[in-house]
């Protein structure tokens, strides 16, 4: 369904130089299938969604790569047929719904645009089918509802309202980025519940952006964990959790609290460089406990460790390909 | 032993005046909560957004007066402290805010952010009270010598360590931790987090820890309340209640919590908020308060 390839985002400093926010990455997002992108701030994640729909905006432009969307280089299209893609077939959800939604127009009207823009539906039919989505998105009363504004909603009906919006074209991907970190955890887990259950019914992809991992571990099928600008990690879901292959995966992973309550935490030591102050090496080597002598100079290529599963670090450079695909 | 916090009945209406046509109402943000806190312990206190965690935090040092209610910290009765004598007796009952950006002065350097508190209170002269910011930075994790930096110049973390350090600068004995790491980012939370299990030990410190994530709570916490719209309907100590939840919105709060286990079948228990019900908390088993 999407293909990106070598994509490269880069902005443009105070003082002339260009700074890499997403460095060459490739992923690839399959026909109905959850790719969650991990990444602290900084890692370049949000960048990675904005470049996919071509919304960065000066001091940040593409400057390589490919985005390759049901067959299609999304970076050779005009300006006129790119809108055609974004919110027709490729819809998204934001942290911040107040971003997103029309302050001074109903709920109800902005979904019935939509749906008239794209040339879907107009008059009372697309009234009627705002109505629709707001009862596929679990929004109760849906009928009254359509007739209010943004700032009459709670933080998660107007998270629900937000997602009805990004199905109205019913677009073939769906890009999220942080959709819940702005909720309560039990409004997080409707809003996670009522995801998947729509892709289900919707055979949506959806390329899911986050920095909690039990939001991944809940809704992804394979997990690209970023750091500065780079994938560092790829796998499937259950794998990644199982047997996390970068030092940086795994500082993650054990820093979660709440596993054994009462002891010190395993942190990670060091802050996340700022945007132009990583160096030549590894970005993760400042920080990394298992850094040894080529960390700090040259930068990892990806190895295949299994063949669903890259990973962008020194330690596992000679790892012999195994005929058996069969690991721990 | 005697507890270092004793709240009972406290209560904060908030009003909002009316307008021409309009009579004024008020809600009741923390409605009837009493809790008891032991020297050294870490409370907590987790609820949703609107729950009334905030408010109460803030209602027992005073920051927020409350509208009834006893409140002793130590032995001072809180709330009959005149503004004089609350200025004297803050150096008791500090907190650390949650927006590391916009809880430091930005024009001023650090160190003096530090040093601030003890010359309010008139202690040492200019050479020790620089000496003691020194030893603040050191105790927090950061380079005394970055002292006359300004706030800008720290990442989140860093800073919500100089928050700390201006919070311990006058040796309080509870600290008020309104959610101390949920702005900063995940693999730094966890050097926030030790620092502050660190420094308890350290210093005796006692915590009010308010906090809406709860796997954190359950790391730290040795007891905690669970708040929901201004009133506890659960308090115990914490693996009792992250084992065995007694109250039913207890039980769909923790059943929120997206589990680390990919591919593990989630069993969400619903609350129904028409379900609320204003009941006192009892005793279910020692040590374990639920609102049933």
């Amino acid at each position: 369904m999407l293909a990106v390839e070598g994509l490269r985002t880069v902005f443009r400093l105070p003082d002339g130089r260009d700074a890499a926010a997403v460095d060459g990455i490739s992923f690839t997002v399959g026909r109905g299938e959850t790719l969650g992108i991990v990444g602290e701030s900084g890692s370049g994640k949000s960048v990675t969604a904005l470049s996919i729909i071509r919304l960065v905006m000066p001091p940040g432009r593409i400057a390589a790569g490919r985005i390759e969307f049901d067959g299609r280089d999304l970076l050779t299209l005009g300006d006129e047929e790119m809108r055609r893609v974004r919110g027709r077939r490729i819809g998204f959800v934001f942290q911040e719904p107040m971003v997103a939604l029309n302050p001074v127009y109903t709920i109800g009207y902005q979904i019935a645009e939509t749906l008239l823009v794209h040339d879907l539906a107009r008059g009372a039919a697309a009234k009627r089918r705002a109505v629709e989505l707001l009862e596929a998105v679990r929004v109760p009363d849906p009928a009254r509802r359509a007739a209010e504004y943004p700032h009459q909603l709670s933080g998660g009906l107007r998270q629900r309202a937000m997602i009805a919006l990004a199905l109205a074209a019913e677009p073939e991907l769906v890009i999220a980025d942080e959709p819940t970190t702005a909720l309560d955890v039990t409004i997080q887990a409707e809003v996670l519940d009522l995801l998947r259950d729509l892709r289900q019914r919707f055979h949506l992809s959806l390329l899911l952006i986050t920095h909690d991992l039990g939001v991944v571990a809940e809704m992804a099928d394979r997990v690209a964990v970023m750091y500065c600008g780079r994938i560092v990690e790829q796998a499937p879901v259950a794998r990644l959790f199982a047997s996390p292959a970068h030092p940086y995966t795994r500082g993650l992973l054990a820093s979660i609290p709440g596993l054994e309550p009462g002891k010190r935490l395993a942190a990670i030591p060091g802050t996340v460089p700022a945007l132009g102050r990583v160096g030549e090496g590894c970005a993760f080597a400042p920080r990394c406990g298992d850094r040894f002598s080529p960390c700090e100079t040259i930068a990892p290529d990806v190895t295949r460790v299994r063949p669903d599963h890259d990973v962008r670090c020194h330690l596992h450079a000679d790892a012999p390909a195994r005929a058996d695909g069969g690991g721990s | 032993m005697t507890p270092l916090v004793d709240v009972r009945g406290l209560i904060k209406e908030f009003s909002s005046r009316g307008g021409w046509f309009r009579r004024g109402t008020s809600v009741r943000a923390v409605d009837d909560v009493s809790f008891t806190i032991l020297p050294g312990e870490t409370f907590g206190l987790v609820g949703e957004s609107g729950s009334g965690k905030t408010t109460t935090g803030r209602c027992l040092i005073r920051l927020i007066e409350p509208t009834a209610g006893e409140i002793r910290v130590k032995d001072l009765d809180v709330r009959a402290l005149s503004t004089r004598e609350l200025r004297q007796a803050r150096r008791h009952f500090q907190i650390v805010f949650q927006d590391p950006y916009s809880s430091l002065n930005p024009r001023m350097r650090v160190g003096a952010i530090v040093e601030e508190p003890l010359i309010i209170h008139r202690i040492g002269t200019r050479d020790e009270r620089h000496a003691r910011v020194r030893e603040l930075f050191d105790l927090v994790g950061l380079d005394p010598d970055a002292a006359g930096k300004y706030p800008h110049e720290f990442s989140g973390g860093q800073r919500q360590r100089i928050g700390l350090a201006r919070a311990l600068a006058l040796e309080p004995s509870l600290v008020v931790c309104d959610e101390p790491v949920s702005a900063l980012d995940v693999s730094v939370q966890a050097q926030v987090v030790n620092l502050l299990m660190d420094l308890q030990k350290r210093l005796g410190l006692t915590y009010l820890f308010i906090a809406h994530d709860l796997r954190l709570v359950r790391q730290i916490c040795d007891r905690v309340a669970v708040m929901y719209r201004g009133r506890l309907v659960e308090v115990a100590p914490a693996e009792a209640l992250f084992t065995s939840p007694e109250h039913a919105y207890t039980q769909a709060l923790l059943s929120a919590i997206p589990r680390m286990q990919p591919g593990q079948k989630l069993d969400r228990i619903p609350y129904d908020p028409a379900a609320f019900q204003r009941l006192p908390l009892r005793e279910i088993s020692p040590g374990h308060w639920a609102a049933v």
